[in-house]
């Protein structure tokens, strides 16, 4: 598609787009500057059609102004009687087949993209061994929080995802309550997850994520459908790693089997944890997909706390204090009993410490 | 009625019954108008409320849940509550007068429509003070809707239902009334555009609102019967919803953008003094915009997973609606070329409609771009792109149409000056509310979010939007006040206003007696009063007929109690899930009250009244002075 660009009429307009566009936003989460060839293709997309669209504002403009300013009746007098012109056959046919021109431009890249986005035939390809060659991650939608499984590995995490760079990641997206939309701008558009039916889709992911937002280190992901009040809440971040890096973190993730809170620890943190939170929250990658809360394996190394609050334990606490203040409408709100300030700063220290990355 | 009573003073409840009864297509609109007015004010105060609290990152002006209401309520009153009783306002005052009929072909009906209306509107509004207003989006995707706690959803359904009838009624009305009861001589090709695109876009109305009654009435079932058609765990399927929604929601956006483009189509010719340029190519745009409208709903679910085969199709039907509307862009602006061009209110939102309107249509196209819009879809992009269109398009079509049609409606006219100065409020605060949105959706944010983090670079667009919001919001209180203070200002009595009409309802005199034409006009071409004008024709018309006995019809308080009925039932049906005992009672007395009310319409005939010839020329001699309307 780009050498076809390079020779249209178009070319100065939309160079004079992508420098203004491209600047536009943050790194981690704007679709004006991406960092993955889904994305890149599609803000290609966007200058192409954002160049045609420009073209047209500005005819329509200038042709609109210089009418107006030529006929004002000001300038003609009170008495002018303009010619009652029926119409023109010529210049209905010329500003017919123009847009038609326009568009076939447009539509063109649009058929192939189309097409090309949605080709997910290599989820299912194996090597020799059987193993698949492409990595999949399971995404499932939850009220306000996001699974993700690796089938491949057997492994399970919650909230933060973790990709290699450089290779097409396929998903399948699905819904556990009511509909939600997976989004990561920086990287590329977005599908649904419906309760139905499992969406499949592919992102690539060009850039590490480390060192990106002054050290925050991870793409910022979205919920895009309306799923209850905390929709605007229901945030994800996504750590890209090159492959070595990813596959030690994969090795990482593994090594937790098993691992779990005993209610009668000496720790007051995981005592209580496990009495209290362990019956919907796993603190081993290796359990399977669904559980009723997040997967909490990784929570030490997390960005975020609930996906949006700062990262420290005044915020941990205060969300086991009183979830429903943060997140209106969660599904964790009354789950569990209630707790001394006392437990609540125990079972933070603990949830903090769980960290496969140190 | 007699004679004597359209002119004499009336006391305050004989105005308010002869409102509740009537049966005119005048007074009809203007309850459409008044109402329409009413809920725009409401649900613009809706969306001042939801930019006050975005004006802030981590704003706590509003709660998550009350937010979620707020942009329900919002988008669902702007577009069934307020544009569509606004637009229908305008048609039932104009397309009778345009076309040369005493009034619409069913005039019962025209009043069952509007009270319908009315009630469901206000039914969806009690919502407020019953415990919860819906919060599912106005789009009320079936997943979300179903799992909504509360009554909020209900409301929604049967609100809208019961409205949504008014609306089909009213649809068929103009349908048979363009259709039958055109003056003698003007044929399809004389039509002034604005009776064209009434009647395409009531075509649209009789086949878009069927697929919405019945997705309202599956949801309904599911909601008070368990009935699973959208619950995925028993079988059902939440897509079909969106199906239905979008198979009756596009369309709908045509529905409204339609006539708005039919006022400016009427606008533009009177104040550049030039007839409509390329005006059969504009009826064909019409047709094909209006059918097109119908070929596309899928591109509202590209990211749903339709398949690619799906999203290629729909986005190159999408695509293909940027012709006829560009075309008609390109006539607008060549009936300006070579005319003569007077700057009044109308006309001023005339021309600020032409950028803004093409400025909303393009990003449309973008959004057809299936792979791009997997970028845009859900992001403030699109509340860029349909406000654009929306209050682009439609509401500067509104707000010009009542600075046009005020003396036709009122016999006033509204103030010049103030009139200036609420377009450039309202426009420039448009611009800025809604320009911005465009980057913020690219930059990252998806719609329908109650707060945001600061720091994702979108503070500053976010603050410059609310402070748009405000000066619209502005703009619409001075347009209020310029109509109020219009009451006060001194009665025209005059013929063509603006100076410059062209179709036949500037050839009447104001106050525009009941009963419209004292004789039928004969039409002689398009934009007939024109004509006449041309040709030195004193009083603007010809006539098909010499003055003679009028047969109008009776008023009746029968729609009202029709409306009331099912207002009442709704309530029955509203609380049945609860298990209350008085549910199916009051549901039963309640369409009880609506069939007793269709049984007495049937059964009692009205055959209406004559005027007679003698009596006209008293009312025309009262109303314009002695010697009647010359």
């Amino acid at each position: 598609m780009k050498k076809g660009l390079k020779k249209w009429s178009l070319f100065p307009l939309l160079a004079a787009m992508a420098v203004i566009l491209s600047g536009c936003g943050e790194e981690y989460i704007s679709a004006l500057r991406p960092a993955g060839a889904v994305g890149k293709e599609q803000f290609n997309l966007l200058l192409l059609a954002v160049s045609i669209m420009t073209l047209v504002v500005l005819v329509v403009s200038v042709l609109y102004l210089l009418a107006f300013a030529k006929f004002r009746r000001s300038k003609l007098g009170e008495d002018y009687m303009p010619k009652q012109v029926e119409g023109s056959h010529t210049l209905e046919v010329i500003w017919t087949v123009i847009p038609i021109i326009l568009l076939l431009i447009l539509s063109v890249p649009t058929v192939l993209a189309t097409y090309k986005f949605a080709d997910v035939s290599a989820m299912d390809e194996v090597d020799e061994n059987g193993d698949p060659k492409a990595l999949t991650v399971n995404v499932t939608a939850k009220l306000y929080w996001w699974e993700f499984e690796y089938p491949q590995y057997g492994i399970v995490t919650s909230q933060e995802l973790v990709v290699p760079t450089n290779e097409k990641v396929y998903f399948t997206l699905k819904a556990g309550d009511v509909k939600h939309s997976f989004w990561i701008p920086a990287i590329g558009g977005k599908m649904d997850t419906n309760v139905e039916n499992v969406n499949k889709f592919y992102l690539v992911f060009d850039k590490e994520s480390k060192g990106l937002n002054g050290g925050e280190g991870v793409w910022y992901g979205k919920c895009a459908e309306l799923c209850g009040p905390s929709h605007a809440l229901m945030d994800f971040k996504v750590k890209s790693l090159n492959r070595d890096d990813f596959d030690a973190w994969v090795a990482a993730m593994k090594a937790t089997e098993g691992q779990t809170a005993s209610p009668d620890s000496t720790d007051l943190g995981e005592a209580t944890f496990a009495q209290n939170c362990l019956g919907c929250h796993a603190i081993s990658a290796v359990t399977p997909a669904g559980a009723a809360g997040p997967n909490l394996t990784t929570f030490g190394d997390r960005n975020r706390v609930a996906g949006f609050l700062e990262h420290n334990k005044e915020n941990v606490e205060a969300w086991i204090k009183d979830p429903e203040k943060y997140k209106p409408g969660n599904l964790m709100t009354g789950k569990y009993k209630n707790l001394t300030d006392e437990e609540i700063s125990a079972v933070a220290d603990f949830l903090l410490g769980l960290s496969v990355e140190k | 009625m007699s004679s004597v009573a359209v002119t004499k003073k009336k006391s305050v409840g004989a105005v308010i019954w002869d409102y509740l009864t009537t049966v005119d297509h005048k007074k009809l609109a203007i309850l459409y108008l008044f109402s329409g007015l009413l809920f725009f004010a409401i649900a613009g105060f809706e969306a001042l409320l939801m930019r006050i609290q975005l004006m802030y990152p981590n704003s706590d002006f509003i709660s998550a849940g009350t937010f979620n209401e707020l942009l329900t309520m919002h988008g669902t009153t702007m577009l069934f509550l307020a544009a569509t009783p606004l637009l229908f306002g305008f048609m039932n005052m104009i397309v009778p007068l345009q076309i040369g009929a005493r009034d619409v072909a069913f005039p019962f009906l025209n009043s069952l429509g509007f009270w319908l209306f009315f009630l469901g509107a206000t039914f969806l509004h009690l919502s407020f003070f019953m415990g919860g207003a819906p919060d599912a989006g106005w789009t009320s995707y079936a997943s979300l809707s179903l799992y909504s706690p509360g009554h909020g959803i209900d409301f929604y359904v049967l609100g809208l239902q019961i409205s949504g009838a008014g609306t089909l009624i009213s649809g068929i009305n103009f349908i048979v009334t363009i259709i039958t009861m055109r003056a003698p001589g003007m044929t399809f090709m004389r039509m002034p555009l604005f009776t064209w695109t009434t009647l395409i876009s009531s075509i649209l109305i009789l086949f878009a609102f069927p697929p919405l009654t019945v997705g309202l009435f599956l949801m309904l079932v599911d909601r008070m019967f368990d009935a699973n058609f959208f619950d995925h765990t028993m079988g059902g399927n939440t897509i079909i919803w969106e199906h239905l929604f979008w198979i009756f929601g596009h369309p709908e956006v045509y529905i409204l953008v339609l006539p708005a483009f039919g006022l400016f189509s009427e606008i533009i010719p009177v104040f550049a003094r030039k007839r409509l340029f390329g005006y059969s190519s504009m009826v064909f745009a019409t047709i094909l915009i209006g059918f097109l409208g119908f070929m596309v709903w899928a591109h509202h679910m590209f990211t749903v997973g339709l398949g690619a085969t799906a999203n290629a199709i729909f986005a190159i039907a999408t695509m293909a609606i940027a012709v006829p509307t560009g075309m008609k862009v390109f006539n607008w602006i060549l009936t300006i070329w070579g005319g003569s061009i007077k700057v009044t209110v109308p006309m001023i939102y005339a021309l600020g409609f032409i950028p803004s309107f093409v400025a909303g249509g393009v990003t449309g196209v973008m959004q057809a771009t299936a792979p791009l819009d997997y970028q845009l879809h859900d992001s403030y992009f699109i509340v860029a792109h349909f406000h654009y269109v929306i209050v682009g398009g439609i509401v500067t079509a509104i707000f010009a149409s009542f600075h046009f049609y005020w003396p036709l409606l009122f016999n006033r006219a509204l103030n010049e000056k103030l009139g200036y100065l609420t377009f450039w409020i309202f426009f420039t605060g448009f611009h800025l509310t809604f320009f911005v949105q465009h980057f913020l959706g690219l930059m990252g944010m998806p719609r329908r979010v109650f707060t945001y983090m600061e720091g994702q670079g979108w503070d500053l667009f976010n603050f410059i939007s609310s402070i748009g919001a405000i000066m619209m919001a502005i703009g619409v209180v001075l347009m209020v006040i310029n109509m109020l203070s219009s009451i006060k200002s001194k009665p025209l009595n005059c013929r063509d206003y603006w100076g410059d009409g062209r179709s036949l309802e500037w050839a009447l005199k104001t106050p525009i007696p009941f009963y419209n034409f004292k004789q039928t006009p004969l039409i002689r071409g398009f934009d007939p009063y024109w004509i006449e004008k041309q040709e030195g024709n004193p009083e603007g018309m010809t006539y098909a007929e010499p003055l003679g006995d009028i047969h109008m019809p009776n008023n009746s308080i029968l729609p009202l109690i029709m409306s009331i009925g099912l207002f009442i039932a709704a309530f029955g049906a509203l609380y049945h899930p609860d298990g209350v005992s008085w549910s199916v009672p009051v549901m039963v007395i309640g369409i009880g009250i609506t069939v007793l009310a269709m049984i007495i319409r049937s059964v009692k005939d009205d055959l209406g009244y004559h005027l007679h010839a003698e009596e006209i020329i008293a009312i025309e001699n009262e109303l314009y002075g002695k010697g009647g309307n010359k």
